[in-house]
């Protein structure tokens, strides 16, 4: 699928496709209604809109669309009612909802298109996009219209949907809204508790602020209970599962200190003391809950604990017993069914195959890229790709027996990532906590001795001051920036956590097929004068005699020619070849050899051809490794043990090596299980493990690593389980990712800096015993917007700089 | 001077009920999507020829 983004589609120029924004080839365009278009696919959709009126979908913005897939017969299992009514949202006699998740979606021409589905097609009534999610809600009267309909106009105006298992028969998940709840009642209770404690902070002795004080301060009692019980609730929680568990994480001093805070001025106004710290206590929750907030931004239209069910198809077609043929639920294939399976579908189980031969891409359970050839009767594994004509297979196990589905019930995806990783700000509070006990218990010793109630006072206003707001805001609010601007750049990270993890990697491991390789096949292509035929077939006759793997490839690449009789023919080892045929003489080979010019674009494999003492041009081997890679790894070599593993077999170590720093260690042959066994091995070196790879056949290996990051050519639709997806595009800026997620943890240590200090100006008037409930007013909220500004200034600085 | 229970009284009365429209607003999941709507409200009178001409397009791109 082509994906456009609005950056490139800005300057429209000629030489681009109006729909879709690609290049246009001069032999393939095709004009339409005055406008250029690259395919067939292109035009069509034009035509359709421009039929119906829809043509505002250019005006918002140029060349948004794509080209339609050919989805014949892809859909045919939305005829089977049962899979229709696991897919729908709701359904009733006169109105069915179905939410299709579109990859395409990308701006605001999609949403208005999408939104105009009932123009059409009729029996649609309603539909709504939602951006974030890349979804599309669809309102639609089952008798007029039906889901395949829906499905297949989609994809005909080039917004497929992607419908996999994934989405069969999932309960529709809850969305989480109690965090919003928790800040909506604690914003609410804050500002009026601030409203009211106003007078008290400036008219401490007035008259009439004698007169309702018990009034005020009451109120401010009464609203601070929702703050205290409901929205900090999830403090409490926390704390005593941390002390339960023998850990002292940060929030139970946050807990200590909100509890303290409540009793202590619950206490002061029964008492008449003083107007007490509900003010303080309900910012203070209120400022906490808006750091979770900023923290777990996610990424709604990726999702990060795929399984194989997000690749499978959801129903493949059967042939029953009568030759006819019905499309199945993969989860309703049984033993001995056969199956028929169309060009670039995906094996569902294993199976043994049954037409004459097949070749099978198995690049995503491998990473092998070159498809394998299967006659009739060998055993086809579940995860390969069918190329090709239309296969039969007969089934040998099920779906949850088959190959895949067993190395992902391996042990390492049950695990949670949460338990391999200790947080900063959890790591500082195993310290904080103590000394912060400790300092109070002190105190009140030492006042208890002077003064009981002033040592009670001492005592509580040192947990409440000493609370540690800010120091638990600084990472929440660091992370949640770094996620973000992360996120902009095409990283798109699990959670914040990940960031801490990322900082502390000392070894990268990158998976070859596919990661430090583009998926696209090598392709040649030659600069220069024009060859004639004649000329071409001189070439490919003085190539036939040559082993060298670049000629061999230049041999498959020339069209087939008639022989002729070579007269004479010499190869200079690592240089080129020298012939004679027909009297002609033609060299062959690098730039020195033929030494008609000195070339420095010696990172890129050419072949120059000279016939006849002429210079013709030259065959260039467009690298199949991504852009960058030789730089990428330069730079990361300095800092970090790299490694290479490959499923394949080691013919381009040699490559490899003349690419890559020395220090790179090359493992070849590695089957997905022994990728991951190779990861557990550098873990148990103490090692942490970066591993960055792509597919269903990494999947262990993401799992298995500290950090797992997916290289994804289309982050939209394929994307295992890991904590991080990469867009391909952006390979060469890992190095740029890794320094960032440091300095970022720098950012964390300078700040966690700056809100100890303010602890300790706090803490000075508390041990004293003086603090007045405005100190605490003003420190605290002081202290929030100080280090809530500080990190984000400082993160904003840092993902400026280059590297 | 004791309107000021009253005043106040209603000032909370009035947060009471910003607040209740706010989780109202919040259940009903309008803040679950915070960039469509700011594109679909600039959205208005692109469709102007409505005509009958639809209802034959329809079946004409059937048969693409």
């Amino acid at each position: 699928m082509t994906f456009v983004t609005g950056k490139m589609s800005k300057f429209m120029d000629t030489d681009k496709c109006f729909h879709c924004g690609n290049e246009v080839l001069k032999k393939d365009e095709i004009i339409f209604d005055e406008k250029s278009f690259c395919c067939n696919g292109c035009k069509t959709v034009y035509e359709i809109f421009s039929q119906n009126d829809l043509t505002c979908y250019y005006d918002f913005q140029a060349s948004p669309g794509a080209t339609p897939q050919d989805i014949k017969g892809k859909y045919d299992f939305l005829d089977n009612e049962e899979i229709v009514a696991k897919l729908l949202d709701f359904q009733e006699d006169t109105t069915c909802i179905v939410s299709l998740y579109i990859p395409h979606i990308h701006c605001s021409s999609c949403i208005w298109i999408l939104e105009n589905l009932q123009k059409l097609q009729q029996g649609i009534i309603a539909s709504s996009v939602n951006f974030g999610e890349k979804k599309v809600r669809i309102t639609y009267v089952p008798n007029e219209t039906s889901l395949k309909q829906i499905v297949e106009l989609l994809s005909s105006i080039g917004y497929e949907p992607y419908i996999s298992l994934e989405n069969y028969g999932e309960t529709k998940k809850k969305i989480d809204r109690t965090l919003i709840y928790k800040i909506g009642v604690a914003f609410f209770c804050f500002g009026n508790i601030m409203l009211l404690s106003f007078p008290e902070y400036f008219e401490v002795n007035e008259y009439w602020i004698n007169q309702y004080r018990g009034f005020f301060r009451w109120l401010i009692f009464g609203l601070s209970l929702p703050t205290f019980l409901y929205s900090a609730s999830g403090y409490y929680v926390s704390a005593y599962k941390s002390v339960r568990a023998g850990l002292l994480n940060i929030d139970v001093p946050i807990a200590l200190g909100i509890i303290v805070m409540f009793v202590r001025s619950t206490v002061d106004i029964i008492f008449d003391y003083g107007q007490g710290f509900f003010d303080s206590m309900a910012g203070l929750i209120f400022f906490m809950l808006l750091g979770r907030l900023f923290q777990i931004k996610t990424y709604d239209f990726l999702s990060f604990e795929r399984d194989y069910k997000s690749y499978f198809p959801i129903a493949v077609t059967k042939i029953a017993s009568d030759g006819s043929e019905i499309p199945v639920q993969v989860y309703d294939i049984q033993k001995g069914d056969r199956l028929l399976i169309r060009n670039q579908e995906l094996l569902p189980v294993d199976g043994i195959l049954i037409s004459e031969k097949a070749s099978i891409d198995y690049s995503f359970v491998t990473g092998e890229a070159v498809a394998i050839e299967k006659k009739s009767g060998d055993k086809l594994f579940a995860g390969g790709k069918q190329l090709g004509k239309i296969i039969e297979m007969e089934v040998l196990f099920s779906v949850s027996q088959s190959y895949l589905t067993q190395l992902w019930s391996n042990d390492v995806f049950q695990k949670k990532v949460e338990q391999k990783h200790k947080s900063i700000t959890d790591k500082v509070s195993r310290y904080f906590t103590p000394a912060l006990l400790l300092l109070a218990a002190i105190s009140f010793l030492y006042w208890v001795f002077i003064d009981v109630t002033t040592a009670f006072n001492v005592f509580t206003a040192i947990l409440i001051v000493a609370c540690p707001c800010a120091l638990a805001l600084t990472a929440p609010f660091t992370l949640g920036n770094v996620l973000r601007i992360m996120g902009n750049k095409k990283l798109y990270l699990k959670n914040a956590l990940v960031i801490e993890q990322l900082s502390k990697v000392n070894t990268i491991v990158f998976d070859k097929t596919g990661t430090i390789t583009t998926n696209k096949k090598t392709a040649i292509t030659y600069e220069g004068v024009e060859l004639a035929n004649a000329e071409l077939k001189l070439l490919k006759n003085v190539l036939r005699g040559s082993n060298h793997p670049l000629s061999r490839r230049l041999y498959d690449f020339i069209p087939n020619q008639d022989r002729l009789d070579i007269e004479s023919f010499e190869e200079v080892i690592g240089k080129g070849i020298v012939a004679t045929i027909d009297g002609k003489t033609v060299k062959l080979g690098s730039s020195q050899f033929l030494k008609t010019m000195t070339e420095n674009t010696h990172k890129k494999t050419k072949v120059h051809v000279e016939i006849e003492g002429v210079y013709k041009g030259s065959y260039v081997f467009n690298n199949q490794y991504r852009q960058g890679l030789e730089q990428l790894f330069e730079k990361l070599s300095h800092e970090y043990d790299l490694f290479v593993l490959s499923g394949d077999n080691d013919g381009e170590r040699k490559i490899l090596e003349k690419m890559l720093p020395s220090n790179t260690t090359l493992v070849f042959n590695q089957k997905p299980d022994e990728k991951l066994q190779y990861l557990e091995k550098l873990q148990k070196e103490g090692k942490n493990v970066m591993m960055i790879g792509d597919g269903l056949n990494d999947a262990g290996a993401l799992a298995q690593s500290n950090v797992g990051i997916s290289i994804s050519e289309n982050v939209n639709v394929f994307s295992p389980a890991c904590d991080g997806i990469l867009d391909a595009t952006q390979f060469n800026k890992i190095a740029y990712f890794m320094r960032f997620s440091k300095n970022a943890m720098r950012t964390i240590y300078m700040s966690f800096g700056i809100s100890l200090l303010y602890n300790v100006v706090g803490l000075s008037y508390a041990v004293t015993g003086n603090l007045l409930p405005i100190v605490a007013a003003i420190i605290m909220p002081l202290s929030t917007i100080t280090i809530v500004s500080f990190v984000t200034i400082m993160s904003n600085i840092y993902s400026l700089k280059k590297y | 001077m004791s309107v000021i229970y009253f005043l106040i009284t209603t000032s909370i009365v009035v947060a009471v009920f910003f607040l209740y429209a706010f989780i109202r607003a919040v259940r009903s999941g309008q803040f679950d999507d915070d960039y469509t709507p700011s594109v679909r409200m600039l959205f208005e009178d692109e469709l102007k020829k409505e005509t009958n001409k639809n209802q034959i397009n329809i079946t004409k791109e059937k048969q693409l």
